[in-house]
Parts: C-alpha cells; structure tokens; sequence
C-alpha cells in the first residue's frame, strides 16, 4: 500500500487493528469502552515494567551473583 | 426403485455402456481405490493444503486435468479469528446483561413476562449470534434490487440510525451494480431477449396459472413439452418437473427411501436434500466432504453389518450427493462415486442445482463435465432456478422411476402445476442451450462462461487470495475468515459498485467466513477486470491476500497441473 504521509498510515493502520479485533463491527461506545480497557491496561503493564523491573533485575543480579559469589569461594 | 440390493439387476443390463473406462468388476476397482489411497498419503506428506489432482498419470478415471484445492488456514490468521469472535462474543453477553437488567431497549424477539418460567426460547448459541453478531452487519444482506438480476443490477439505497435494527428508504437508488452475487450462470436472467418475448406469448395465451394440481386438471401441453425436453437435454428415459427445487429434494427423497434403507449423505450436502433425508424415516450417515475412503467405508460397513439390531441387509442404499457445491465450489468426483456405487450396487441421487447448465461442454452438468453415461446416476435432480433463469426442479431417470415418482411423490400429488410463463422460459433457454433454437448463442454462454471462470479464479490466485473449489466452478468463495471483514468486505466492495456475496457462521464452519462470487456469462472482460482491480484494491485495504503460495501473473502460461508443481515447496 502507498500512503500519502503519516497520518494516513496511521488511520490505516488503526482501520487494522479495528479489523483484527473485531470492533470495527462494533458501535462507537463500545469501541470506546474496548480501547479505554485495553490501553489503560498496556499504559499499567508499561508503568509496573518500568517501576518494578528494575528493582527486580536488581535483586535477581544480587541473588545470582551470592551463588557465584558462594560457589566461587568454596571450590 | 423398491427391489432390495440383492435382487436389483447388475447396470450393465441396463447400461451396456460403460463409458468411464472403469470395468464394474473387481480389479478395476481395486485399482481405482489404490489410487484413492495414494491420494490419501499424499495429504499427509503435504498437511499445508489440500489439493486432489487427477490427470492423465492418475489413470483413466478423469479424462481432463481435475484440480481442487483447499488451501489451509495460516495459523496466526485461525488465532486471530478466534480472538475476533471472543472479544465480540464478550461484547455480546454485555449487551445482553444490558437487556436483561432493562438498561437498554431489546429490540429483538425474546421471551414475553408470563413466559418467565418456561423453557427457554432464545438462548442456544444461533439467538445469540443472530442478535449480538449477526445484527450489527445485516447491512450487507438481502438487500433489496429494483431491476432484472442480471449482469448488473439496480440496488435500493437504506440507510440504518439505530445501527441495523431497522433500515429505512433514502429513495435513492444505486445503479449499475456490477452482481456477483448471482446464480445467473448462463446469463438468461434477462427482461429482453427471445426468453422474455416468448414468456410474454404464453402468458397472453395461458395466463399465469391453473391452480391445480397436475393429477387433476393442471396439466398443460407446455408442461408435457418441457419435460420430453429436459429428459432430452439430460439424455435420459424420462423427467418430470416441479415448481420448486428445494420440495423436489426434500419431497422426493422420502417416496424413493423410507424405512429399512440406508442414506449416504455427503457432510456438505444442501438443506433440501438433508431435509428430505431426514423426513424419509431411513437411516442417515454422512461422509466427509468429497471423500471417497469415507464413503466407501460407510458403504462397506453398510454391507457388512446390515440394519442395526436386526442385522438384516438393507432395503436400499442411497448415496446423496451434489454436483457443485454451492459453498465450496468444488465439484463432486463422480466417476469415482459411480465406480463405488457399481461396485457395492447401491443407488446414486446426483443434485445438480448448480452444475445443470454451468459445467461441461455441451452445459448438461457433471455428468457431461466427466464424460460419463447419463444412465449410471440412478436419479438426477436439478433445479431451474440458477442457469435457466426460471424456477422449479425436475427429476429424472429412467422410466419407471418417473412412473413411480408420479403417482407416490408429495409434491406430485399435491403442489400446484407450474406457472406457463415459467415454464416457458425454461423451454426457451433450454433450447437455447442445445442450439435448438437455430443459433449458437447458447453453445457460445456455455463457453463464455467457462473462460470467465477460468479467467477470475486465476486472478484471484495470483492476486494471492485464498479461494476455495474446483478450477472449473464457476462458484467461487473467497476466504475472508474474520468477523469484521465480512461486514467490511461487503460494504468497501458496494461503496465501489460491486454486489458480491458474504457468507458467515450459520452456512460456513466458524472460522471459515467468506465472499462468494458466482460467475455468469454475462459478465464482459470489461466487467470482471472491473470487479478484480476492485476486488485487489479492497484485499489490500483489508488485508485479505492471505495465500501463502504466490503464483507470478502469467497469461501465456497454460493453466494445468504445472502451476502447483513450481509452488509446492
Ligand atoms: C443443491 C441445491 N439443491 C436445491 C436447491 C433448491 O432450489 P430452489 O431454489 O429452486 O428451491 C438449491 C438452491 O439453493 C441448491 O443449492
């Protein structure tokens, strides 16, 4: 497909997504109601990612490098 | 049609010929169904798609290059389908809990106050779909016409503001629809031509009906003339005729099977026919789409095991098929059915409804697309609704059967006779077709249309759709597979003045929704590279191109077996 500029690959590219899921059928309150629900639970996803991930890697790094740490020392 | 198997003649007394090049005895069939199996293996070896080829190297049973082809379904496009209908299934249980708790006005019929504690009316799995799926894209059906359904059409414009429950009038009306939609193979759907004039002369002559039955005082010379030339069109003993295809099957099968026989009933077999399956009483069992193993072992375990309980053989065994099936497009392999039939002498019903007229080269139906004998169908249906252009079915066999028809058939004895007008029409194009009428126009419909269907299934192949059938069936469905792309699908193709056919859960498995072209020969070159630059434009819009087999445009390259050979990797 050729696409004139940006704003015209996008709205085709949200004609897709309202194929692929099915909301394209859809009237517009619930279409509303689908994309609030989806994007405000991929906007939580990104936000715990961020807050909690690093913090994770953080311990996960500690814990393994006890072990090595550990078995390092022992052998 | 009521000795038992064992006291049944061999057909060879009756058909000398056996044309097929298949001899009725045991070798050649074993032969024919070694073949079946080598089939068999090679769909294992290839599970990405379904293909049956059987040319000249598959031996003498097809005598033209046979090729069908069901692509399979790329697994993210499966996932994403049922992805599709789970959120709007979701949805639907929500507008449900809104009707139920009388937050939102039910505009559909449900259960009245006082019926509170009965059994429930509309909640299995159709209700459900027909209210919270179906509904939000009825735009795309029954649509009403205002003009002769015939290479183009004249489209009555609605509009909906409460999002399809109810449409109004804009009195508008789109002209110049490009119809894919119709049954009109042959293209006699037409308001001039020698057709309508000569319907015209019988109506001023007949009027429009007796109101009576056949037996009684509805019989008409026209009626007598047609069916000595259907039976000649059809090169059988005898046929008679009725003012309905769909009573034809259903009220037919019961006066030929009835208590003590067994129906042979492909999966995939017309409503009509599974009716009148069901209401002659006998046994039922169904076969695979298309599948000869499957049918032969029904048929054998049949033989071997009798009537259940009682283990007496069966009355009669009845194989119930169709010539082109109008949802896969693909065509049935009658030279094998016949071989088997033969072979574990059982009865053969051929429902040609939409082969009459479409296939062959002389547009008599399967049996003339294989080059077989008319005489080894035991019984051939038709209807006149789709190629004639008119209305009705017609049966045909030999004499006795059509004796037998005529006084024991429900519809025989009961429904009113045919319209003259109609009947007239079917006389006029039917000699049309034969070339009776003096002209070649029909012989020259017949091969437009073959060409024609030729022509778009290789574009749509090219293009990359996924297309369903027979490369010789001028049915052509096209997968659309997701729920929303029915509904866009048909309306981006009407925007662009194309009416074509969308097809959903009820009359396709689930996943499998499609858009069904139905090629006719009244469609110009002009008009169908029309209707594919269209269709190509919205494939891309919606992302329908989903074959994975690519096949480079070529037009000088001669359509055949070749082609599947280069893409099989
Ligand atoms: C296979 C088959 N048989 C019978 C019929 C019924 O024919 P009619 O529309 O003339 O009642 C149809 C019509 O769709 C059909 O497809």
């Amino acid at each position: 497909m050729n696409f004139k500029n940006l704003k015209e690959y996008l709205a085709w590219l949200y004609y897709q997504y309202l194929l692929i899921t099915g909301i394209y059928v859809l009237e517009p309150w619930e279409k509303s109601i689908f994309n609030s629900i989806l994007f405000s639970a991929i906007a939580m996803v990104i936000y715990t990612s961020y807050v909690f991930v690093p913090i994770h890697v953080r311990l996960a790094l500690e814990f393994f490098s006890g072990i090595f740490g550990d078995h390092s020392s022992f052998s | 049609m009521t000795e038992s198997p064992a006291t049944k003649p061999t057909d060879g007394e009756v058909c000398q010929r056996v044309k097929n090049g298949l001899k009725p005895e045991r070798n050649g069939l074993v032969k024919s169904l070694h073949r079946c199996h080598e089939r068999e293996h090679k769909h294992h070896c290839h599970p990405e798609e379904e293909e049956v080829h059987s040319d000249s190297h598959h031996g003498s049973l097809y005598s033209r290059p046979f090729i069908e082809s069901f692509e399979e379904t790329p697994m993210l496009v499966a996932v994403l389908t049922y992805m599709g209908y789970g959120i709007l299934t979701i949805f639907g249980y929500l507008r449900d809990f809104l009707r139920h708790w009388k937050i939102e006005r039910c505009h559909i019929a449900r259960e009245r106050e006082v019926q509170k504690d009965f059994v429930p009316l509309y909640q299995d799995f159709e209700n459900f779909y027909t209210r919270n799926l179906y509904m939000r894209i009825r735009d795309n059906w029954n649509r009403p016409i205002c003009s002769v359904p015939g290479a183009k059409m004249d489209l009555m414009e609605r509009a909906s503001h409460d999002y399809n429950w109810t449409f109004e009038y804009t009195g508008r009306v789109v002209q110049d629809v490009i119809n894919l939609g119709s049954y009109n193979y042959l293209g006699f759907a037409e308001n001039t031509g020698p057709c309508a004039d000569s319907a015209a002369e019988v109506t001023m002559k007949y009027g429009v009906g007796v109101a009576s039955t056949r037996q009684e005082t509805g019989n008409l010379d026209r009626h007598e003339e047609m069916e000595k030339l259907v039976a000649k069109f059809l090169g059988v003993e005898s046929a008679m005729a009725f003012g309905m295809g769909f009573a034809t099957n259903s009220m037919n099968i019961p006066a030929l099977a009835g208590k003590g026989c067994l129906i042979l009933s492909d999966e995939l077999n017309h409503a009509s026919l599974v009716l009148g399956a069901r209401l002659s009483g006998s046994i039922i069992r169904v076969f695979k789409h298309n599948n000869m193993q499957s049918l032969e072992k029904l048929l054998r375990e049949a033989i071997v095991h009798g009537q259940p309980r009682t283990h007496r053989p069966w009355k009669k065994i009845l194989i119930v098929v169709e010539g082109i099936y109008s949802m896969e497009g693909s065509i049935v392999h009658l030279p094998e059915v016949i071989a088997l039939k033969k072979h574990y002498r059982a009865y053969l019903y051929l429902d040609e409804a939409h082969s009459i007229g479409a296939l062959g080269p002389r547009g008599r139906g399967v049996v003339d697309y294989f080059g077989l004998d008319p005489c080894d169908v035991d019984v051939m249906m038709g209807t006149f609704t789709k190629s004639f252009g008119a209305a009705g079915g017609y049966i045909a066999g030999k004499r006795e059967l059509i004796e037998y028809l005529r006084s024991h058939s429900h519809s025989a004895v009961y429904a009113t006779s045919m319209s003259p007008p109609v009947v007239e029409q079917i006389i006029t194009s039917m000699k049309c077709i034969m070339g009776e009428d003096g002209t070649a126009i029909g012989r020259e419909r017949v091969r437009q249309l073959a060409e024609n269907t030729v022509y778009f299934r290789k574009r749509l192949r090219e293009m990359g759709f996924i297309i369903y059938g027979n490369n010789d069936s001028p049915v052509i469905p096209m997968m659309l597979y997701m729920p929303a792309k029915i509904g866009a699908f048909g309306r981006e193709m009407l925007k662009r003045n194309i009416g074509v056919v969308v097809v959903g859960f009820p009359a396709t498995p689930i996943i499998e929704s499609r858009a069904r072209f139905c090629i006719s020969a009244a469609h110009t070159k002009d008009m169908l590279n029309r209707a594919l630059s269209v269709i190509s434009e919205v494939g891309d819009l919606l992302q329908l191109k989903y074959s994975r087999h690519r096949i480079q445009p070529s037009l000088a390259r001669p359509f055949d077996d070749n082609v599947y050979e280069d893409i099989d990797d």
